[in-house]
């Protein structure tokens, strides 16, 4: 993949590879916030935000700081304290700049740090050895492969409210046979590229 | 608090998968075999021991402010060792759970373990805790991984269950297996809870 085009990886990483359906990155989030359409747009809008964040920073602490001084066995360390600090940065900068856009995302910023996608958004990047561009369009690809996951899944729940399940369905069990589903439907775009 | 107890609170009263619904991103990726399930567990328990004893210890001069990045760099120098002691000994596992061994890191189990019990209780519960945390993660692993190989592939940690006629399902290998699989768990241990209840 180290030299694939642009747009290959942009449709790989939102519709082949999708984030959460395909590679099970990111599944806490979206079995826990993706009750409402709303906190779910919300909760994919603070992570497209802080990944695109995180892969061009993560892509410069491995190449100018990890392997530059040959520490690259601190990896998981450098990338998670990177990622925490990013989440507290943004935090601060948006309750400063955008308050409104602050109340919106606020509640899912901390979550974030905890985010498995961001961190293997991360580690993937270097595994593929891509250059910045690449980078930085496979970070973009990734949240809006994990925007939309949760967001169709949040409105197939909204209507899974109201449906007759049976008992011991009720819940995350439905809500996991829904993913499997949908999972099924992403399998569909294999192949594509 | 009563040792045995803690014990088996982690095993099978709370445990983290089917009742806390916590670590779901390993859970399911890495249970393609009961092997996968069962490597990724024990993994995920010596992390989770070693990261319980440490901020059990600590959690008198961690400063409640800033107790959730310290105890995520705790957690990351544990996960890069066991990832190391991985590489070097068993590279057939560590190479087919890949990713998933860094990403122990944010697996929520080891972090809410480390918040909600070892920063407020002693070392040697802590590390019963973790124990029983660590090993009720680990059957629950092995126990979907195994389901998962058994109709995906015909078998159990390699072994052939239903012999050469059988046509493996292979849609429990791919991802929508995991989450089918996971689903109709969750549901029977539902139907038994009201049962016994």
């Amino acid at each position: 993949m180290e030299n694939a085009g642009i747009f290959v990886i942009l449709v790989s990483s939102i519709l082949v590879n999708n984030f959460v359906l395909s590679r099970f990155l990111g599944i806490c989030p979206f079995l826990g916030v993706s009750k409402q359409v709303e906190t779910a747009l919300g909760m994919g809008m603070a992570v497209t935000f802080v990944m695109t964040l995180a892969g061009i920073i993560t892509y410069f602490v491995q190449k100018f700081i990890l392997v530059y001084f040959d520490i690259e066995y601190l990896q998981t360390i450098a990338f998670i304290l990177v990622i925490a600090s990013l989440v507290q940065f943004v935090e601060i900068v948006l309750q400063k700049m955008s308050p409104t856009l602050y109340q919106a995302l606020g509640v899912f910023l901390p979550l974030i740090t905890t985010n498995c996608a961001v961190l293997g958004l991360a580690l993937l990047n270097i595994q593929y050895e891509f250059g910045l561009i690449q980078t930085i369009t496979h970070s973009i690809g990734a949240a809006v492969g994990f925007s939309l996951a949760i967001v169709l899944f949040a409105g197939i729940r909204e209507k899974l409210e109201i449906a007759d399940v049976p008992t011991p369905f009720k819940g995350f069990p439905i809500a996991l046979i829904t993913a499997s589903l949908m999972s099924i439907a992403f399998l569909g775009f294999a192949g594509l590229v | 608090m009563n040792p045995i107890k803690t014990l088996t609170n982690g095993l099978f009263k709370e445990n983290p998968i089917f009742f806390q619904l916590l670590g779901m991103c390993p859970t399911l990726a890495v249970t393609t075999s009961a092997e996968n399930g069962l490597g990724m567990g024990l993994a995920s328990t010596a992390v989770l021991i070693c990261s319980n004893v440490v901020i059990s210890l600590l959690r008198k001069v961690v400063p409640s402010k800033i107790r959730i990045p310290i105890f995520i760099v705790v957690i990351a120098t544990f996960v890069t060792m066991v990832g190391m002691v991985m590489e070097g000994f068993m590279p057939a596992l560590y190479n087919s759970l890949g990713l998933f061994i860094p990403l122990i890191v944010v697996n929520c189990l080891i972090l809410a373990r480390a918040e909600s019990y070892a920063s407020k209780n002693g070392v040697f519960i802590s590390t019963i805790d973790g124990i029983g945390m660590g090993l009720g993660f680990t059957w629950a692993l092995t126990v979907l991984g195994a389901i998962r190989e058994l109709f995906g592939a015909g078998s159990i940690f390699g072994m052939s269950i239903f012999g050469v006629a059988y046509k493996p399902a292979l849609i429990m290998i791919l991802p929508p297996g995991a989450f089918l699989a996971l689903g109709i768990l969750l549901a029977i241990n539902n139907l038994l809870k009201s049962r016994s209840a």
